[in-house]
């Protein structure tokens, strides 16, 4: 699989990390709601499909990227910086 | 200043390890910087850190992810958003961009004795280091000048291109020796000489 980091160009899927699923919003940090907590703790879409992700060049440049992946046949769809998205982890 | 010891002194011996016909595909070194820095541009600041390295080294950095310059005793290429690594052969440039860097523009972190650079030449430096890494070498996807940050395996590398037919690495000294190792192994088969 090849990931095309929008500043080092195509590279093996070897120098990314995976860091999860995309879009999770993380409770405030006093919340004491569990459910809220078990759900961004826990609870994933598992898309087949068109799957939004958070990736890490973390053997080339370490952006963090926000990734769509087709989780059925691994096609690559777009690539851009986290920084550069709106879904960043933001307290709700 | 202390002295800078190299990971590489007990190891590195010059001499030839020619093919059968007496041919080396690549020449093997050490260019023992005095000076290894990285500087570190807030966003927004990119410019200004390129025009900070400009009047520090004379190098003009073009735009473009990756673009870098070098002159005789100086190089320096961008290696990651907004990051840069700069290198001279006298000591001492830390502290210079320590002057010139402002805290509104960035930051500036001195690696002289934190990395370890190795230089691989000839005919065949491109065919041995895409042993290692995953990255297209050839001259128009990684022009005279330019850097790239890869990985092989655990052992993290910023390459530049400083020659039609040369590169020169920076690794963590840490494990610049067991490089170095897999360097000469990966040279065997084209011939190989140590300067
Ligand atoms: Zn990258």
């Amino acid at each position: 699989m090849i990931i095309k980091c929008p500043w080092c160009g195509p590279r093996d899927s070897s120098e990314f990390v995976y860091q999860g699923e995309g879009g999770r919003t993380r409770p405030d940090q006093s919340s004491t709601d569990q459910s809220a907590w078990n759900a961004y703790v826990y609870d994933r879409v598992n898309t087949a499909g068109d799957h939004d992700e958070i990736w890490q060049h973390s053997g080339g440049c370490r952006s963090h990227l926000k990734i769509i992946r087709n989780t059925v046949t691994h096609k690559v769809l777009s690539v851009v910086f986290a920084c550069d998205t709106q879904d960043q982890e933001k307290p709700a | 200043m202390v002295d800078q010891l190299s990971p590489l002194q007990p190891v590195l011996e010059a001499g030839r390890h020619p093919l059968a016909d007496h041919s080396v595909g690549v020449t093997l070194g050490e260019t023992q910087p005095g000076s290894i820095v990285q500087l570190a541009a807030w966003r927004g600041q990119e410019g200004a850190a390129v025009a900070t390295i400009r009047d520090v080294t004379g190098l003009a950095l073009p735009d473009g992810p990756g673009s870098g310059a070098f002159a005789e005793t100086k190089a320096a290429f961008g290696f990651a958003p907004g990051k840069f690594l700069v290198i001279d052969q006298d000591e001492g440039l830390a502290a210079i961009f320590a002057g010139a860097v402002t805290s509104e523009t960035g930051s500036v972190t001195d690696l002289s004795h934190g990395r370890t650079a190795i230089r691989v030449g000839g005919p065949k430096a491109q065919w041995v280091l895409a042993k290692f890494f995953a990255v297209d070498f050839s001259l128009s996807a990684f022009p005279l000048g330019s850097g790239i940050s890869t990985v092989h395996h655990d052992i993290f590398a910023q390459i530049q291109r400083t020659g039609l037919e040369q590169f020169d690495l920076y690794v963590f000294r840490s494990f610049a020796r067991a490089f170095w190792t897999s360097l000469r192994h990966a040279s065997e088969e084209v011939g190989y000489e140590v300067q």
